[in-house]
């Protein structure tokens, strides 16, 4: 079994990034880039997926610009076999990932797609789902545990009320949560390694997609910030405040 | 003036609905300044009719659309997505709680239907623009969309509920899906809790790393009862298996904003904050004073949760 797995370039989780002065976009010049850790996690499952035997190749891909090839090396790294950048440099919305991926499904015919369950940048998630729709493919988000059974999924979901476990025919499309594995730190031979596997690029024109924005953002701002408060010496002095403002 | 035509999506498990449907409600209701609305509410379930009738008294509300039938029972996007999609030419707006349930089915009709949907709407300024939050909520990002149709998930912390009586809407039946090969369920685990729903609680204690052990959190669990709240984690207590993922507050789990948050043993990393941070009045317990959380945090007492805790339950 094939399996496509789709990552995304995102500022690093600990970096805190801000809107621009123009409040026109959000200030990420020379920010630490990396994978999505959503990604991460789908890129770590497909190769353990393949370390077990059931997965025969991972095709990892991007959807973005150039610098991309960054993360889809560092994926290559991880144990990915091969690598697709679709490049371009539009304002890439989730519903014109989803277009891309779904050309790339047909092409690759994969058992099975991996995506994280949202980008920590956009925070949208519904790549996944769209992709899933547009293939007309079962689906499987925020998963916490995935096994394959012969040509079914089973795949184990953190829900708001707790959890709940799907069969999936496959193939499927996948959306991992924090709790799916702990993704490896790549070693230097599998880096140095990754330099030779095969990454092909293409432009989602060459897949007859219109990657046009349907939503405009207007403007970018910072929350209302809140101030610290004060510090209380003792639980007397916490329950007399909170005793103020009717509280408790 | 436009009309204004918004379905909003139940959010239900058969026997009881979710109090953020009402929270999706009074957001809709909000596009009365502008336009004339007319306000559905889609049901979908299995042996849920009986809620029909309660959504049917929510002020606002002019039609409830009942799908009851084996095929809806377990709510799965693979069933459900064709009754939105066959639905959605009737409306000009689609809205559903981002609950996990709305975050699965929204984006999976939206693809179908060819609409970049919006996810987490904080605010609606206008039938086509909204305020939602982006990078853990970092920044606030005003957007516009220039799709005909909108479909958007709402994030019900930041919107009032509509009041749950002086409606009369008509309850329309409508027919069952045809059944779907995809998915199936298999299996449930819920968390059953005589404790208030996170998410809409008026008090919320949380507890994190600090409390070091699954037992250790029965002191949350105390000081919840005491004071009837509700009770949340970090990721890092979810993580290290102390609680049950249902209980996650932050950027990817649950948003939160009760009166009175009291955060014990949080440092508070801003993918926690973003979780949290609207709430009203926040308490921080922590023995690091210079434990982030402090910052946002109206009231802050430095000291050893073990101390602390058992101190202020005893004395409540």
């Amino acid at each position: 079994m094939k399996i496509l797995v789709a990552i995304k370039r995102v500022v690093d989780h600990s970096v805190r990034v801000r809107p621009n002065s123009q409040a026109t976009a959000m200030d990420i010049a020379g920010a630490k880039m990396a994978i999505n850790p959503f990604c991460e996690i789908a890129v770590e499952e497909a190769v353990r997926l393949k370390e077990q035997g059931i997965a025969t190749e991972v095709v990892v891909v991007s959807i973005g610009a150039d610098t991309a090839q960054e993360q889809l090396r560092a994926a290559l790294a991880l144990g990915a076999d091969r690598a697709i950048l679709v490049k371009t440099s539009a304002d890439l919305q989730p519903l014109a990932v989803a277009h891309c991926l779904h050309k790339l499904v047909e092409r690759e015919q994969p058992g099975l797609v991996l995506l994280g369950k949202q980008s920590i940048d956009g925070d949208n998630n519904q790549t996944g789902q769209m992709l899933a729709a547009l293939c007309g493919y079962a689906q499987g988000t925020f998963a916490s545990r995935l096994v394959i059974e012969g040509d079914k999924a089973r795949v184990t979901r953190e829900i708001d009320g707790g959890l709940q476990t799907l069969l999936l025919r496959l193939p499927a499309v996948v959306t991992t949560d924090l709790r799916l594995n702990q993704p490896r730190y790549p070693t230097l031979p599998n880096i140095m390694k990754a330099r030779q596997k095969p990454l092909a690029t293409m432009t989602p024109e060459e897949l007859a997609v219109d990657v046009t924005p349907r939503v405009r953002t207007l403007k970018f701002e910072l929350p209302p910030s809140r101030q610290a408060g004060e510090k209380v010496k003792d639980v007397e002095a916490l329950l007399a405040r909170l005793r103020e403002a009717q509280l408790i | 003036m436009d009309n204004i035509n918004i379905l909003v999506i139940a959010d239900h498990d058969n026997h009881s609905i979710h109090p953020a449907t009402y929270k999706v409600v009074g957001a809709a209701n909000q596009l009365r300044h502008v336009g004339k609305v007319h306000l559905d509410v889609l049901l979908t379930g299995y042996r849920c009719g009986g809620l029909a009738q309660s959504l049917a008294q929510t002020a606002g509300v002019d039609n409830v659309l009942l799908v009851d039938d084996p095929v809806c029972e377990h709510q799965l996007a693979e069933s459900i997505t064709p009754i939105v999609v066959t639905l959605a030419p009737a409306y000009t707006h689609i809205m559903i709680a981002a609950s996990t349930a709305g975050k699965n089915l929204l984006p999976r009709a939206a693809a179908l239907l060819d609409v970049q949907a919006i996810s987490e709407v904080m605010a609606i300024l206008a039938p086509d623009t909204f305020v939602r939050p982006v990078y853990a909520g970092s920044a606030l990002a005003t957007v516009v969309s220039d799709d005909a149709l909108k479909l958007l998930t709402i994030r019900t912390s930041a919107f009032q509920a509509a009041e749950q009586t002086g409606g009369n809407a008509a309850i329309r039946q409508l027919a069952g899906p045809p059944p779907q090969q995809l998915s199936e369920l298999v299996d449930q685990q819920l968390a059953v809790s005589e404790r208030p729903e996170l998410t809409a609680a008026r008090v919320v204690v949380a507890g994190g790393r600090g409390l070091q052990s699954g037992e250790n959190f029965n002191l949350v669990y105390r000081l919840a009862d005491k004071l009837h709240a509700a009770v949340g984690a970090s990721r890092a207590a979810v993580d290290a298996g102390f609680v049950a993922n249902d209980m996650q507050v932050g950027q990817t789990g649950k948003i939160v904003a009760p009166e009175l948050y009291i955060a014990v043993g949080i440092s508070g990393a801003v993918q926690h904050l973003a979780g949290m941070k609207d709430s009203r009045v926040i308490v921080a317990i922590n023995n690091d004073e210079d434990a982030p959380i402090f910052q946002v945090a109206d009231y802050g007492l430095v000291g050893d949760l073990f101390d602390v805790l058992p101190e202020i339950i005893d004395k409540l």
